[in-house]
């Protein structure tokens, strides 16, 4: 399954490990906040849909 | 045929980057997997480098896209103060932390691929420290960003900040190579004769360089999108109060 | 403009201006410097042009965010931007008066630190000669980065963030000529690069700052 790296195991394991970790908190926080801002956008339409209706 | 500018309106926008953004998500991820994957069980260990070659698929690309962020940064602030495109700043602003993150990126995977290789995490090489500027570079374009509150005013001063700070960044970067004259190599994927890269690691190399930029593509219309939304709701939270005080 | 300049000094010079300020920052440095590092005379000299020149930069930084922010509070900008004079003109003025005020008595007073510091006795004039040449890009990239955030309530923090990446080629021209100085080389190369960059951030920054500037009094 593990190729062999020889003796830079940890070096190239902990490379690919940081780099996808940051580029998943990136997309984390990029989604989180896309999905935070849609639902209060959601919510403010709807009020004022309510407001100038009723 | 439609002009360009067409897509800047920010209704048109979302429509279009509504369909674009689970395309170039799904591309990225199958790229950046295959790539990876490729790169990192079927590739020889170089007769140099070792088994530490490895680690290129994940430094060039996003060195790559730290330097090609910071350039888009440059195209949309021109575009937003020449011809005032909403979108075009928004999508500045959300180029910002994805371009800083790719920067990160690309000194750990240096650093930690500096270990072995040249016995140490960092030097101050020209291209390492100029790596490490630009990175201070985006700090501040993101801390003014999110100091100003006026969505326009902070839009017009990222933008001259984007564009003095172009300058400033080349300038350092010359600067860099005045100060010390480096230990890194080349680039690796230059057309101009000399070291030449072996197919074997080509392949995955590109293909991960394809990746990185549809990411980049599918973060920076995922940040866009949002930036919109939250620009949409702070105009219509504004009316809502002063219709509320016409009103009261 | 010679009025606004003469008023700009005046101010700097009145008990509360704040003159002298980055003068005795600079000499503080200079003293911490070898309390930190070790009473050792050749590395000391070693790292004496850095010092002095980083010193210098983060001196010259101090009074920087009290550029445009008390004429901001005023509306004395306000009544500057409808006047005759050019915005780039008043920028121009704001970011010499900065100079003259603050980063000359830098200058000045680098050689006397630098005995201070062991620095090589080939390297005095170069120091000297850096620094004059040197230090009106500091005072025009300031007077951008002040520019940007002068709207801002807590703009100081923001403001050095923005300018030290800025500040990057001038401070290794600058730090490279002393450097080759202490060592004997030539220093022509660092010094002509180090004017081109002064020569071109002050013919073309005071644009983006009186831009800048504009923005903010919208």
């Amino acid at each position: 399954m593990m190729p062999d790296l020889g003796a830079y195991t940890t070096e190239i394991v902990s490379a690919y490990l940081a780099s996808l970790s940051l580029l998943g908190v990136l997309i984390c926080w990029i989604w989180l906040r896309a999905r935070r801002v849609k639902r209060a956008l959601a919510q403010v339409e709807t009020r004022l849909k309510r407001k100038t209706h009723g | 045929m439609a002009s360009l500018w067409e897509y800047a309106n920010p209704v048109k926008f979302m429509k279009v980057s509504g369909f674009l953004l689970p395309l170039t998500a799904v591309l990225a991820t199958a790229s950046i997997g295959i790539g990876l994957v490729w790169g990192f069980f079927f590739t020889p260990d170089d007769f140099r480098q070792g088994s530490t070659v490895k680690i290129i698929f994940l430094h060039v690309p996003s060195a790559f896209l730290a330097i090609n962020a910071w350039a888009m940064m440059l195209v949309t602030s021109l575009i937003w103060l020449i011809r005032r495109h909403h979108v075009s700043a928004l999508a500045a602003k959300a180029a910002g932390p994805i371009g800083a993150t790719m920067t990160l990126i690309a000194l750990m995977t240096g650093a930690i691929w500096g270990q072995p290789m040249w016995g140490t995490w960092w030097v101050w090489d020209p291209r390492l420290t100029s790596f490490l500027i630009l990175f201070l570079f985006y700090i501040g374009y993101i801390a003014l960003w999110s100091a100003i509150e006026d969505p326009d005013t902070a839009a017009d001063l990222t933008s001259v900040l984007c564009l003095v700070g172009s300058v400033f960044a080349v300038l350092s970067r010359y600067a860099a190579i005045f100060w010390n004259q480096g230990l890194h190599q080349g680039a690796s994927l230059s057309v101009a004769p000399g070291e030449r890269m072996d197919w074997a690691y080509k392949g995955p190399l590109y293909l991960c360089m394809t990746g990185f930029v549809l990411l980049f593509l599918a973060l920076v219309l995922a940040g866009t999108r949002t930036e919109i939304r939250a620009r949409r709701m702070q105009a219509l939270t504004a009316r809502e109060r002063a219709q509320e005080r016409g009103a009261g | 403009m010679s009025a606004l300049l003469i008023r700009d000094l005046r101010l700097a010079f009145r008990a509360g201006g704040g003159f002298g300020l980055g003068l005795g920052f600079f000499l503080i440095l200079a003293v911490l410097v070898p309390l930190g590092v070790g009473p050792d005379q050749s590395t000391l000299g070693l790292i004496a042009p850095g010092i002095l020149w980083v010193g210098a930069l983060l001196a010259c930084l101090l009074s920087l965010d009290r550029l445009f922010a008390l004429d901001f509070e005023d509306g004395s900008l306000d009544l500057l931007a409808t006047s005759p004079i050019p915005m780039e003109g008043v920028v121009a003025i704001k970011a010499l008066a900065h100079w003259l005020t603050t980063c000359l008595p830098l200058a000045l007073a680098a050689p006397l630190l630098g005995v201070l510091l062991n620095l090589p006795i080939t390297a005095y004039a170069a120091l000297l000669l850096s620094l004059l040449i040197g230090t009106p890009a500091l005072s025009m990239i300031g007077a951008f980065g002040a520019a940007l955030t002068v709207g801002l309530k807590r703009g100081g923090l923001l403001l050095s963030l923005l300018v030290l990446p800025l500040y990057v080629p001038t401070l290794v021209f600058g730090a490279q000529s002393v450097t080759r100085a202490a060592q004997g080389l030539d220093i022509t190369t660092p010094l002509a690069l180090l004017a081109g960059i002064t020569a071109g951030s002050l013919a073309l920054l005071p644009f983006a700052a009186a831009f800048a500037l504009r923005i903010n009094l919208r």
